[in-house]
């Protein structure tokens, strides 16, 4: 019988060696050869360049700080949250996915106006005497529109692991002795844990590797490894430049999640909340 | 209740995919790749409602990814829109097919000085039809900047208007400034000409507002900026929505531009590309068009049918004195093209 | 007291955060102004003049087309999928679910160009390109919501209906799908959301002249978005709110939890 029934995977086997497997050879075979055909280190060492290295930094470093302030901001809002005690849980994880259905460039194009120097932001502040800002068209602004875009992927987890303690955990705890501090350190960080973790990857990965924020909100000055890959299929006519790079991308996103995976024991699919 | 559901969503999908097929599967069509809001798409809809053709319209920022799309052969172009040099690579390279004006009457309104400007890139005049035309140069908010400030290229390196200096994101109109500024041909690929000029343009980097395409045109018209790099039609543009802006070229001079149609060798449909272009050049299109880009049109039935005052606006019809400062682009050797893009990539990652 | 409005701004400033670029566009959608620094009074238009555009139009029915069209399929597909893996021995499993996560875990921009390159290779790009790229990142959301309901699933059940003399279908239908339907359904949702929103794959993968909705507002974010834009997500934020809002209630009659995953 279960032979009978594996058949059905036939289908999906087909598919996935015609447009998973076979699109990474793809891009192996650009990555290792260069525009006549040759055999090549060229285009995967070509991060080592200082513009390219530059690139990659810069989206480390915006990549790492988008997702500390992500972190910052979702955990004492998951504890805000768990402590309203609202009877169903979907209705948190629904006001937080809800924006997601709006297009996120036109979001995003909102911020743009709400932040540009003769916005509603800046209007707001000169009227009540504070001297404007001028944050858009820098790294600084390409943070906070990632923040905003990746805020809920890290909410979501940490809520839904918080929501699953058990309250007789809690209060067995403090019939033993331990105070608030206690209760934190020792029981709600690491039972939250696996939630941290899932959050942690779900906006780092998509940070580090995205182009668009950084072409709406950068201004065309922030040149992030995304557009660098991006340009070099789209302007540069370099195909096999772009797909070194992108091994090289590929390579990063599995490091990360590799480790942040053997920093945790239970994550049960990291992609999946 | 989710059977209902699904049902009637399997009903939509259904309806969906025969939808889709009608409309598909129409081979009358036209595949064009032209510049961003380079034509009006009232016209494109008049030419499918007059023709029955289904006009395929894809678009591009610069003139570089148009020759990466075009060269990756992944969708077959009738038609394409692009600037000078880059048709000039493109006929070296054997990509582009003869065009033949007997099959488009139309020409006959496009004014003959501009085939001759077009010489420089198509010396017979075989290949391209030419669409419009301009410069290239400062456009300023006169609340903020003197106008006596902007017959310079210096202007844009002042300290005063750190933070309000929108630049050109594509690498030859940026690289024409601080080369023109320095005195040297904006066709120069000599390496310490061009290395100068990158200093200039890393040393400027801190004061640029952003680097922008088409998008330079709301920021000005919405007071974002005091000074703007654009094509002259994109300033003629923002000045009717916003009367405090003015365009400057300023006295080092600058590039001039001419903007044509070519068919490349990828051309599936000769005939009804012919008739779209010959559509182009019917006065009331050609004015339509003219009204929505508001650069230089070559053809004569428009200009003459134009008011006194817009046929004297310097920033849309550049006058000759400014014309003869200025300079064409060429196109460069592939040696010159990867240094450029080095050197471009240089400035974005510093 | 102070902890608990402490509390409260914090909850309204994130709501703020996330909330007032919607408000923004949602108040643009009704400003009767080209402009969208200034305000030129209420209006109705956008919404008028939404539905005269061709390009908007087409690009919407195209969107609504591939997310069906892709989503319908990769259900197929992935549930069957499900169905295969859950019946294979421990190292085949680990091998097909690690390539189920391959594109989960890839960047959009890795995938997107991965699938170009290959779609240059042996085609042109078209429509059919952008369909066949939805499904193949749809079939994972679909088998990962499926795979966990089969495996709560005995199969002697199954079994035993088929040795009572249920013909395997029949079995099928009464035995496995009640139990599977709800992740079925979900992954169902999980991939109409994630078509409709992604960006980065289509971009790669389309022909000439086809738009989906956010590639149009991408190449037109630098031309200035039309206004008619705002008009059309204003709406379709509208009827996401009411759709949610039913599936809420709907979840809580069968105590179901709709899983959302991220691209």
């Amino acid at each position: 019988m279960n032979k009978f029934r594996k058949l059905f995977a036939g289908p999906y086997i087909v598919w996935v060696i015609g447009f998973t497997v076979l699109p990474i050879l793809m891009i192996l075979y650009y990555a290792f050869t260069n525009a006549d055909g040759a055999l090549t280190l060229q285009n995967v060492t070509a991060i080592a360049e200082p513009i390219h290295f530059k690139a990659l930094l810069l989206s480390l470093r915006l990549a790492l700080e988008c997702t500390v302030i992500c972190l910052l901001l979702s955990y004492p809002l998951a504890m805000i949250l768990n402590g309203l005690k609202i009877k169903k849980q979907s209705f948190v994880v629904f006001i937080f996915v809800l924006p997601m259905w709006m297009n996120f460039m036109l979001r995003i194009l909102a911020w743009q106006m709400l932040l540009s120097n003769n916005g509603i932001i800046n209007s707001i502040l000169q009227t009540l005497g504070f001297g404007g800002i001028q944050i858009l068209n820098t790294p600084t602004a390409v943070v906070f529109g990632m923040v905003y875009d990746f805020l809920p992927f890290m909410i979501l987890p940490i809520y839904n692991s918080m929501v699953k303690i058990r309250k007789d955990v809690i209060e067995a705890a403090r019939d033993l002795g331990a105070n608030n501090g206690i209760v934190f350190f020792r029981i709600i960080v690491p039972l939250t844990m696996p939630g941290v973790i899932s959050g942690i990857i779900m906006v780092f990965v998509p940070a580090l590797t995205s182009f668009v924020i950084s072409d709406l909100l950068g201004g065309g000055k922030v040149l992030l490894i995304g557009n660098v890959i991006e340009q070099s299929f789209i302007k540069g006519m370099n195909w096999n430049l772009g797909s070194g790079l992108s091994i090289v991308l590929m390579i990063f996103v599995i490091a990360s999640m590799a480790f942040m995976n053997s920093h945790s024991k239970e994550t049960e699919g990291a992609a999946v909340w | 209740m989710k059977n209902k559901l699904l049902l009637a969503l399997a009903a939509l999908t259904l309806a969906a995919v025969f939808n889709g097929c009608g409309s598909a599967s129409s081979d009358n069509s036209l595949v064009v790749l032209n510049y961003g809001k380079y034509v009006d798409p009232d016209v494109l809809d008049a030419f499918e409602e007059e023709t029955g053709i289904t006009v395929q319209y894809e678009e591009y920022e610069s003139p570089e990814e148009m020759y990466t799309k075009y060269k990756a052969g992944s969708i077959d172009y009738d038609l394409i829109c692009t600037s000078d040099y880059m048709i000039q690579k493109l006929i070296e390279e054997d990509e582009v097919i003869p065009m033949n004006f007997d099959n488009i009457p139309g020409v006959e309104n496009l004014d003959k000085s501009y085939f001759e400007f077009s010489r420089a890139f198509d010396p017979e005049n075989k290949y391209s039809m030419p669409y419009f035309f301009g410069t290239v140069g400062i456009l300023y908010n006169t609340t903020m900047v003197d106008a006596s400030e902007v017959d310079t290229w210096d202007v844009l390196w002042d300290e005063k208007y750190s933070g309000q200096i929108i630049m050109e994101n594509s690498v030859r109109d940026s690289f024409m400034v601080p080369l023109k500024r320095l005195g040297y041909s904006l066709n120069a690929t000599d390496e310490n000409q061009l290395n100068e000029a990158l200093d200039m343009l890393i040393e400027q980097k801190p004061m640029v507002y952003a680097y922008f395409v088409d998008e330079s045109e709301d920021e000005m018209v919405a007071g974002n900026a005091a000074m703007a790099l654009v094509y002259s039609g994109e300033a003629a543009a923002a000045q009717t929505f916003n009367d405090d802006l003015d365009y400057a070229v300023p006295k080092e001079g600058s590039n001039m531009w001419i903007d044509s149609w070519f068919m490349p060798k990828t051309c599936k449909n000769q005939e009804n590309a012919e008739k779209f272009l010959d559509f182009l050049c019917r006065e009331d299109m050609a004015m339509k068009n003219f009204e929505y880009v508001y650069y230089a049109t070559p053809n004569t039935a428009v200009f003459n049918a134009l008011d006194e005052e817009t046929q004297q606006d310097t920033t849309i019809f550049p006058p000759k004195e400014v014309l003869d400062n200025c300079e064409v682009l060429d196109c460069l050797d592939s040696d010159a093209i990867t240094l450029y893009n080095d050197l471009w990539k240089k400035l974005k990652s510093d | 007291m102070v902890k608990k409005s402490i509390e409260r701004i914090y909850l309204i400033l994130i709501f703020l955060f996330l909330y007032l670029p919607i408000a923004v566009l949602i108040v643009l959608s009704f400003n009767n102004s080209k402009s969208r620094v200034s305000w030129g009074g209420f209006t109705f238009d956008w919404y008028m003049k939404l539905f005269q555009s061709d390009r908007i139009m087409n690009a919407f029915y195209t969107t609504i087309f591939i997310t069906l069209v892709s989503a319908v399929i990769s259900t197929i597909i992935g549930t069957l999928a499900a169905i295969g893996i859950s019946a294979m021995k421990k190292k085949g499993k680990a091998i097909m679910l690690g390539a189920t996560n391959i594109p989960l875990l890839n960047a959009d921009i890795v995938t997107g160009i991965s699938l170009m390159l290959l779609f240059v290779k042996f085609t042109k790009l078209g429509m059919s390109t952008v369909l066949l790229a939805h499904i193949t990142f749809n079939i994972p959301y679909v088998i990962l919501n499926v795979l966990p309901k089969l495996n709560g699933l005995s199969p002697n059940t199954y079994e035993a209906a088929l040795d009572l003399g249920a013909t395997p279908l029949y079995a099928f239908y009464k035995i496995v799908w009640p139990d599977i339907r709800p992740g079925v359904f979900s992954g169902f949702l999980m991939a109409v959301t994630m078509s409709l929103d992604d960006f980065s794959i289509t971009y790669f993968t389309k022909g000439a002249g086809i738009n989906t909705l956010s590639t149009m507002i991408y190449t037109e974010l630098r031309k200035g978005i039309k206004p008619e834009m705002y008009a059309l997500s204003t709406i379709l934020f509208l009827i996401a709110l009411i759709l949610l809002l039913l599936m809420n209630y709907r979840s809580r009659e069968n105590k179901q939890t709709v899983h959302i995953e991220r691209k």
